[in-house]
Parts: C-alpha cells; structure tokens; sequence
C-alpha cells in the first residue's frame, strides 16, 4: 500500500489478520483436547497424556480404518490419474465443439451435490451388488476425483505446444512414444497436482462413503462421522490434530517444492 | 502454408486414436454415473405411481417448504458474509509486502484443506453447552447459564461460513491480481479521494470476482451436507441432510429424487448464470 498507509489501511490489515486467524485458530482446539488424560472429550488441567494417541495408533478398529482409508484413496487415485490423463490428452487433441461438450459432461461429478451422487451410487450399487466392498468405493472416488485430474492437467496441456506433439510424429515417433517422451513429461506437474486433488478427495470422503459403506468397509472419515456425532470419545480429537498435522506438512511441502522449482526456472533462465 | 496443412492432414488421419485416449473415462462415467442419476431423475416421476405428485409436494407440503426455505435463508446468509469477509481479506492481501501475503495465503490454505469432518468436530467442541466457549464465560462470570450456540442456525452459520471464506478469498484474489492498479493511482492523481476510487474504480473492476465467489459459496452451500448436519444436531434440516433422511431413514425414494432434481436444476441454473460472468474454464482450471 505505497507508503501512505492511513488508518483505515492499518484497521483493514488489521480486521483481515483477525479473520485469517478466526480461520485456523478454532481448528487448533482439537490439539489440547487430544491430550486429555481422561475418558470423555475434555480440556487437560494440568497433566497431559498421549494415550489416545496410542488408541488411534494401536487399536484395531482405527487402524483399519486408516488402512482402509489409504488403500481406497491410493487406488482411487491412480485410477482416476489415469484416466483422467489420458481423457484430458484425448480432448485436448481432439479438440473441437464436441469435445468441449464432452469435457463439461465429465466434469459433471464435480458439479453435481454431493448428497445427489451419493444416491445415483447408492441405487447402481446396490443392483451391482457393489455396496460395502472396496471396489465399490475405488470406482465412486475413482469417479469423482477424475475430474479433478482433467482440469489440472488440461491446465498444463493449454500451456503445452502443439507442434512439439506434431514434430515428434513428423519425425517418426509413434503415439506411444510420443506420448511417453514429449508429452507426459511436458504436463507432469498438472499430472502431480491432479493426483493430490483425487487422493485428497477421497481420503476426505464422507457423504457418497456413508451411502455405499456398511459395516465391511468403514473408512477414516466414516469413523470420525460416527465419533463426531457421538461427541465423547476423544481419539477423535487425536484423528483431527493429526490429520491437521498431516495438512500442514503437505501445504509446506508443496511451496518447498514450488520454492525450489522457482529457483530451477531462474537458474535455467540464467544459463539460457 | 502447405506444411501446415500436411500435418493437419496427417493429424486429423491419426486423429482416431485419440478417441482411444477419452473412451475408458467416457464409458465409466456414462454407464456408472450419468445413468444411475438419469434413473435417480426418473424415480422422482415414477415413485411410487407415474406422475408430477412429487413435485406437487412443493406446493402442498409444509415441511418441505421449510426445509427449502431454510435452505435459501442459509445460503444467502452465508453468501453475503462470506464474500463480505473474504473481499476485506483478499482486499488486504493485495495491500501488503509479498511477505505478509505469503502468510496470508499460508493460512487460507491451511483453512481451505483441513478436512470438513475436523472443523466441524472443532466448532462443535467449540460451542456446545457443556463447550470451551461457554466454560469460559461462566468461568468470567459474563453468564451463569451456558449460551446455545450450536445444534441450532447460529451454530450452522459459524461453521458453513468458516468453511466457506476460503472459497470466497481464492476467486475474489485471483480477479484482484488481475485489476491494473495504475488505474487507482491514476483517479488519486486526478483528484479523488481514496473512498471515491474504492467506491468508483475498484468495486466495479472487482465486480467479476465478488459474482464468481457468491456464486460459487452458494453453489457449494445449497448442497451442503456435513457442516449442517453436525453442527445443526438434526434440528436445522437443510435440503441435503433432508434427502438423507428420507432415503435412509424413511425410504422415500420419491420425495429425495424430487429434491434432487431441484437441487441439480438450481445449480446447473447458476452454473448457467455464473459462465455468462466469468470464463468457467479459468476458474476451474484456477484451483
């Protein structure tokens, strides 16, 4: 704010500060109350402890929950990474009136509520016998994590020139060489950030989770739903403060990542 | 000229593979996703006899046209607060050093990924009676009884628009990085004052953004199934957790469908209006 910053820029600086704290402070409180020596969700009064912690880490229940959660997202994702990728290549080099009809109609999975596909799964599921197994839950997220992966790497393919692609076949290289040598890793990073939006959104799952789960498959979030209704059982709040944990590594890693990316293209830039 | 063509010859020849590319993806959505919802669609004129009677309830039922209306009053609620809150945020963004807004951005992000289940598990242990907030108070004296202030409206609007600034902040930046501030420097430098700029200058160039993120917070709030949910305790039914109900609960295939329809009809509405203000793609491709 060139210089001549009067009170109302201090009082608008300030005010947005309170708001960004109002942003994350409250989500913080998960962390004291998993650390309460009791039973019941309860702030500490003097002594801390980690047993809920090692409740989260050791029982059966949550462990495999937690396994269950990642196999899901892990499969889900490179599900959905690679068929989104290949979808997103396809149109972009299709590209015409019918492809950008057909990109909208694939992005439908992120554009309808999610309570509304949620029933859409439920009812196929259920003819297909699909509900309460892990390849029902696979597909679903497979399905609505993919549109995730055409976006980001539709966004890197915009920045991708065409005529590398032509020059490849020009010169003799089939598609799936091209594809391989000039493509692929011409869109990696819109490949990369498309697979942590899937991953992401079904680790993060609950509303089409709690229609086609039961009993046999109970994920991550399912179990904190349950907790969370229930309100007493303060492992809760040690899934919560761990998977705040896990947020903020991974928002760290990504601008270490992007840092240092920065660096490379200014050192490339320099040698050029 | 010549060779141009030659390889777009060559490229729409070898064009058909490319199909080959989108096929596996198209028929997974068509066959296990678009047309289980083309039948949820049709259940809503089918169940439980052929006709309209479940989209007579709109008019004739009661609850219904409460859960609707809460719905609209809560979306528009949390709307204007959102995009309220989150232009004075994105606004003072772009009014500090690259430092300051590094953190800025650090914290909305923060926000933004933090699963849902977690704060709303957060504001609840936040607000309820026996709550932080409340222990608080007493323990100061303020009040002698605890305050309600979750498992009802005023629970569900703190948390929906505490998940939703973030969604307001991101699209609102992303129009502001694009406003040319010589134009502000310029109106000073003819004269007005910095409320007049704001108010004449900024706010119309700003307008794209505040369209984008309102639409964009109530698109994502009149679906809003988790926040509501917890923090409404079932006394404040939205239209997502209503559907819920009538399908796990009640089994009322017709009334959820109907709902459903509505709900899809509402937001590809919007989605309609909001591409006529902002170019969808970039936004989508924004995140």
């Amino acid at each position: 704010m060139d210089g001549r910053r009067g009170w109302g820029g201090v009082a608008l600086v300030a005010s947005a500060w309170t708001v960004l704290l109002f942003l994350v402070l409250p989500i913080f409180v998960a962390a004291p109350v998993s650390l309460t020596p009791k039973r019941f969700l309860s702030m500490p009064e003097g002594v801390l402890s980690l047993r809920h912690y090692v409740k989260l880490f050791t029982s059966e229940e949550w462990l495999s929950s937690i396994g269950q959660s990642t196999l899901i997202a892990v499969v889900a994702t490179v599900v959905a990474t690679a068929l989104g990728t290949a979808c997103a290549i396809g149109l972009w080099r299709l590209s015409s009136r019918f492809s950008e009809l057909m990109r909208g109609f694939l992005l439908m999975p992120l554009i309808v509520p999610p309570i509304v596909s949620a029933l859409a799964f439920y009812r196929l599921w259920n003819d297909l016998r699909l509900i309460d197994s892990l390849a029902g839950m696979i597909i679903a997220h497979a399905i609505l994590g993919a549109p995730f992966v055409i976006i980001t790497v539709s966004t890197s393919l915009a920045n991708f020139d065409l005529r590398l692609e032509q020059a490849s076949r020009n010169l003799g290289a089939s598609v799936g060489q091209t594809l391989r040598y000039v493509i692929i890793p011409g869109i990696r990073p819109g490949i990369l950030a498309g697979a942590v939006f899937a991953f992401i959104l079904s680790w993060d799952e609950i509303v089409v989770t709690m229609f086609i789960s039961k009993f046999n498959v109970f994920t991550l979030p399912r179990r904190m739903w349950d907790g969370i209704r229930e309100h007493t059982d303060p492992t809760i709040a040690a899934a919560a403060t761990a998977l705040i944990l896990l947020t903020i590594g991974g928002i760290v890693i990504q601008f270490v990542y992007a840092h240092r990316r920065k660096h490379a293209a200014l050192a490339l830039a320099a040698k050029a | 000229m010549s060779v141009g063509s030659v390889t777009r010859g060559r490229a729409s020849a070898s064009q058909n593979i490319y199909w080959l590319f989108v096929i596996p993806l198209l028929a997974l959505v068509t066959v296990l996703y678009a047309y289980p919802i083309a039948k949820v669609l049709w259940i809503s004129f089918s169940d439980p006899v052929l006709g309209l009677q479940n989209y007579e309830k709109l008019i004739t039922s009661g609850t219904i046209q409460r859960i609707l209306w809460r719905t609209l009053r809560i979306c528009v609620i949390v709307t204007l607060l959102s995009v309220i809150i989150g232009y004075l945020v994105a606004y003072a963004m772009m009014h500090v050093q690259d430092q300051h807004r590094t953190w800025m951005l650090t914290l909305v992000l923060v926000s933004f990924w933090v699963s849902v289940l977690v704060r709303a598990f957060a504001w609840l242990t936040l607000l309820r009676s026996n709550g932080i907030i409340n222990e608080w108070l007493i323990g100061l004296g303020l009040i002698d009884e605890p305050l309600d202030l979750v498992r009802n409206q005023f629970g569900v609007l703190v948390g929906m628009v505490h998940y939703m600034i973030p969604y307001a902040v991101l699209p609102l930046l992303a129009n502001m990085k694009g406003i040319d501030t010589r134009l502000m420097s310029a109106s000073r430098g003819l004269g007005a004052g910095a409320f007049e700029t704001f108010i004449r200058i900024y706010l119309p160039l700003s307008l794209p953004g505040i369209i984008a993120a309102g639409l964009l917070v109530f698109i994502i709030s009149l679906g809003f199934f988790v926040t509501p949910a917890i923090l409404g305790g079932g006394r404040v039914l939205m239209i997502a957790e209503y559907v819920s109900v009538q399908v796990l609960i009640t089994t009322q295939w017709g009334t959820a469908s109907m709902l459903s329809a509505v709900l899809l009809i509402t937001v590809f509405g919007l989605l309609f209006l909001m591409s006529r203000f902002v170019n969808l793609n970039t936004m989508f491709g924004a995140r």
